[in-house]
């Protein structure tokens, strides 16, 4: 009988200075594995210069059921978002 | 240097090819896509060696002209390259052996004579590196894994033993070169190979590989019966279509 690999998450850094963001998952074996797997299925178009890997069981989601109780009171409260600043000219990036 | 350059070439070329082999049919989908990406490194690195033969030559000919119309008495590659893929063990162990001596080649090949050979080697040898550490790293799985994985590896290395000591064999060719300070002496080379292989043997669980009959000759174009059919699955279209471009 086959036993499946287990699954991981793959996470890959664009560029120094940005953050890692999740690409995808894959199977492996352990996580020296799962780091070359990566390499070569997300990075061989030049896309990454850091990898983190997390096995998948490691990562605790909520609960599609729980959206409303979790995101529905932060819908109506606009006055979270910095936008009744006026930001003078000189400040970039913003 | 030409015979030299097509014997790097040839094996890149050759082994790439096997490895592509593998496309669509290896053990994990993960591996189909390792495997390949290495086939199309090797690959790679055959295209610039036969664009510098054929800068060499000047007759005109390009890439296409030695990867797809020589016969197999023209090919130099090694044995160990154009052996069948057999299992996954027979595989990896075939490119394990192959990666340890090109690493340590091409690391010596970065301080050659030969300014084009030496960009060469270093822009090749970040390749090879990462070649060499997915393998290393497979040896350890399948010898160090379960009681079947390693049984399959000690017969890959039964059955390909045999083809693993060519390579570092300096033929005359080498022997030139190497006094002319464009290649390394084989032979010296020898023990930082050796040295490799015996570390990750042990670690692998699959006993220290000892001396046995070596045969050699691919490199003079002497060749088993294994060449003819990959030449004759590779240069089909050239053949039954001269010029054929895609």
């Amino acid at each position: 009988m086959k036993k499946e690999w287990p699954l991981w998450e793959i996470f890959i850094r664009s560029k120094s200075g940005l953050n890692h963001k999740h690409v995808g998952s894959l199977h492996a074996a352990d996580a020296e594995m799962a780091i070359e797997n990566a390499r070569d299925l997300y990075t061989r178009r030049n896309e990454g210069v850091s990898i983190w890997v997390v096995e998948s069981k490691h990562i605790t989601a909520s609960d599609p059921d729980d959206s409303d109780p979790l995101f529905e009171p932060a819908r109506d409260k606009v006055y979270r978002h910095p936008t009744f600043y006026t930001v003078p000219d000189e400040v970039s990036h913003m | 240097m030409i015979k030299y350059l097509l014997q790097l070439a040839d094996n890149a070329l050759i082994l790439g090819h096997r490895l592509g082999e593998w496309c669509g049919h290896a053990p994990e989908m993960e591996l189909d896509i390792a495997l390949t990406n290495i086939a199309l490194d090797l690959t790679g690195q055959a295209r610039s060696l036969y664009q510098r033969v054929a800068e060499l030559e000047g007759l005109g000919k390009d890439e296409d002209d030695y990867a797809y119309l020589r016969d197999a008495w023209e090919f130099r590659n090694a044995l160990l390259v154009e052996q069948p893929n057999g299992d996954f063990a027979h595989t990896l162990f075939r490119q394990f052996v192959f990666d340890a001596y090109n690493y340590h080649l091409h690391q010596a090949l970065t301080h050659s004579k030969d300014e084009w050979l030496a960009g060469f080697a270093a822009k090749s040898l970040k390749e090879i590196t990462y070649h060499l550490r997915f393998s290393s790293e497979w040896m350890l799985r399948l010898g160090d894994g379960t009681e079947l994985s390693n049984a399959k590896l000690k017969a890959a290395i039964e059955d390909l033993w045999g083809y693993s000591g060519e390579l570092a064999t300096p033929n005359d060719v080498e022997k030139e070169l190497a006094q002319q300070g464009i290649i390394p002496d084989l032979n010296l080379l020898k023990p930082a190979i050796e040295a490799k292989m015996s570390e990750v043997f042990v670690a692998a669980n699959v006993g220290v590989a000892a001396g046995m009959f070596m045969h050699i000759g691919g490199k003079d174009g002497r060749h088993s019966e294994h060449l003819g059919f990959i030449l004759s699955e590779m240069q089909f279209l050239q053949r039954a279509y001269p010029g054929l471009e895609w």
